[in-house]
């Protein structure tokens, strides 16, 4: 098992052509990963190592109808239109590994995915990985050696791999480890992964990474407060000794109504008896105490 | 929310937050913008006294004396000279609004802004504006009215008719709060915005609706395609506008250790590890994903340059970034700096062993965790201290 990618994922690679399109073709065709066709209109007929590219999303398709899963590297400019076109030629997954698209974009086609029952992961984030199974997305290579019992939900990319490489150090393995975004609005939020992870049979243990703003962490604490998370919980919370910040909006603040500091996040999860580190390798600490 | 560690709105100074909402149709007081002393003469044919408004882009201008009632023209003069140039917060005053007064009755809020956990649009009201929102937040949110705005459907008249009702506005009044918000709501759309709020928003003694302070919130991801917006008239500040060129995301902070990270989460940690040390953090520099090697080298300028850093640790974790263009950028700062400042690197990740090599070469150690590094740090500062 695992979640969201596995070995029947089928990926179509958009925006194929560009630097990192290429390069991270390169690394997830090394990994393992099933790329069939990439996607950069105008540069049809061509071939990025060794995978046949196309104008269109259609055509894509038309040639292996098994895709299931989208990655996107496409530039910010044009990235909103590159996930239209995936959700309107009928797949399912689509990672959205670009930065910097605009909000208004995002939350209009974060929307328009869900009317369509598309899932997305992104905009702004590491992609997903299922360790020795399959990767879509950029996360390194060499962290994801070890498949395992520890599913992996995130904001920060960064913070994601150093995490994750300290447990595979440690011998533990991991079911899949996803990095939602770091985007105000992303596709997938925490909570919805880890509906999936409660799920999943192999994940036995979840590991949520947080950092300062926003609400998420204390919507997850929430949620598992709810009782409806049976598995055990650790966190992290990158920012604790960060200033407050200078630029809140107040209307912002009204809605957030004092959530969103490193505090706040922490009393949530210590609310419901979810252990947070203080490093990101406690993280590791804390893991092995849940383990029998 | 968001914390000033990963900037995504640009806040826009008062009167281009007017400009916009006044092409739609909001009522502002009459009232002109100028950038020299000179231009004061264009105040002549308005209507005394006047009020100037020294156009930064933070809150509580009045406390800090940067709005000022001015009776003649010669007042109006000084008041320019006095603000023009002027630096507050890191933030060189360019513009003063001066403005005509309005007969206020009574003072309300309303804003427009997204609502990330429903993905789609709030609007919040008030009858209780002109005051600090958040804190009749907090007394009594039951004084706040919100408004779910669903992005694909937008925004209905109705639906602003209803909040007018609540706010006890009536008659004309009450169909003029429906120009604004709908005003409102067209800038919050067109100008992919995250606020814009007018508070106050004042009932004149004649029953008008005037706008008598805003505040706009634009994507920083957006602005591209807002020709009419210039950076000059949002808060950045010099020194953001040059780390800006290189993707670069700089704060300063108080410390003595120099920082430099890729990802606002990392780089976070790794201040949060420097405290953990017993130490002081100088900045937060996060170099973004996929940096070059001149953004890292310039990105290192900036924290070699800067006489309170004692030692730098760098820590690289690259997935999108890769650790050979860091190791470039690093050496290229160095052989441009002449510093005895001890640098402390961590690599991992993508081309970590390329990485390694060009830092062996000029004879650079790499360490494999962030605490290892730091553990190395604090003993240099130490025996620096000794």
């Amino acid at each position: 098992m695992a979640i969201l990618v596995n070995e029947n994922t089928r990926v179509l690679v958009q925006g194929i052509t560009g630097r990192e399109g290429s390069r991270h073709t390169q690394y997830m065709l090394q990994y393992g990963t099933k790329i069939l066709a990439g996607v950069t209109p105008g540069k049809g007929g061509q071939s990025v190592h060794g995978v046949p590219v196309f104008d269109t999303v259609e055509e894509a398709l038309r040639k292996f109808p098994e895709i299931n899963t989208s990655i996107i590297f496409v530039p910010a400019q044009f990235a909103a239109d590159s996930v239209y076109e995936a959700i309107d030629a009928g797949i399912k997954l689509i990672v959205i590994i670009t930065e910097h698209i605009p909000i208004h974009d995002t939350l209009r086609f974060v929307n328009y995915a869900k009317r369509r029952g598309v899932t997305i992961i992104g905009p702004n984030c590491p992609g997903v990985v299922s360790p020795l199974k399959s990767k879509v997305g950029i996360l390194p290579n060499h962290i994801y050696t070890k498949s395992g019992p520890v599913g992996i939900v995130s904001r920060s990319g960064t913070l994601t791999y150093e995490i994750s490489y300290h447990l595979t150090q440690a011998g533990i393995g991991q079911s899949t480890v996803v990095g939602v975004g770091g985007d105000p609005i992303v596709g997938t939020d925490m909570v919805e992964v880890i509906k999936m992870f409660e799920e999943d049979p192999e994940t036995k243990y979840i590991v949520v990474i947080g950092e300062i703003g926003g609400t998420m962490e204390e919507r997850v604490a929430q949620y598992i407060g709810s009782g409806k998370v049976t598995k055990p919980v650790v966190a992290y919370i990158a920012g604790r000794t960060a200033p407050p910040g200078k630029r809140m909006g107040h209307a912002g603040a009204i809605v957030s109504m004092g959530m969103g500091s490193y505090e706040s996040k922490v009393r949530a999860f210590q609310e419901v008896n979810v252990p947070v580190a203080r490093t990101p390798t406690e993280v590791v600490k804390l893991i092995k105490k849940l383990m029998p | 929310m968001q914390s000033h560690f990963n900037k995504y709105f640009v806040r826009l100074l008062e009167y281009k937050g007017k400009e916009l909402l006044s092409k739609y149709g909001v009522k502002i007081p009459r009232g002109a913008v100028i950038s020299r002393v000179e231009d004061v003469s264009v105040l002549s044919t308005f209507k005394f006294p006047l009020y100037a408004k020294a156009q930064v882009p933070f809150a509580g201008r009045a406390k800090m004396g940067l709005v000022r009632r001015v009776d003649t023209l010669k007042d109006a003069e000084n008041a320019a000279r006095d603000y023009l140039g002027r630096v507050v917060q890191d933030y060189p005053i360019r513009k003063v609004l001066f403005e005509e007064g309005v007969s206020v009755a009574k003072e309300l809020y309303v804003s427009i802004t997204l609502d990330r956990e429903n993905r789609g649009y709030l609007m919040l009201a008030s009858a209780e504006g002109g005051v600090d929102i958040e804190e009749i937040a907090r007394r009594s949110p039951e004084k706040i009215i919100r408004l779910y705005i669903d992005d694909y459907e937008g925004l209905r008249d109705y639906m602003v008719r209803s909040v007018a009702r609540k706010l006890g506005l009536e008659g004309t009044a009450a169909q003029d709060f429906v120009t604004v918000v709908k005003a409102m709501y067209r800038v919050f759309t067109e100008y992919d915005a995250e606020l814009v709020e007018i508070n106050p928003l004042a009932l004149t003694t004649d029953g008008q609706l005037v706008a008598i302070d805003v505040k706009v919130m634009i994507d920083d991801n957006a602005l591209y395609r807002h020709p009419d917006i210039s950076v000059e008239d949002s808060d950045y500040t010099m020194e953001e506008l040059e780390a800006r060129k290189y993707g670069l995301h700089y704060v300063e902070l108080t410390g003595y250790v120099g920082i430099m990270a890729n990802g606002a989460g990392l780089t976070m940690a790794t201040m949060d590890l420097v405290k953990e040390f017993g130490h002081e953090p100088a900045d937060f520099l996060d170099i973004g994903g996929g940096a070059s090697k001149d953004s890292v080298r310039e990105g290192l300028k900036i924290l070699l340059h800067d006489d309170r850093v004692k030692a730098v640790l760098i820590n690289i974790f690259g997935g999108i970034t890769r650790c050979d263009e860091v190791a470039r950028g690093v050496v290229e700062a160095l052989s441009e700096v002449k510093t005895n400042k001890p640098i402390f690197i961590r690599l991992k990740g993508t081309n970590e062993e390329e990485g390694r090599k060009i830092l062996a070469e000029v004879g650079i150690k790499v360490y494999e965790t962030a605490e290892e590094a730091m553990e190395a740090l604090s003993k240099a500062l130490r025996s620096m201290q000794g």
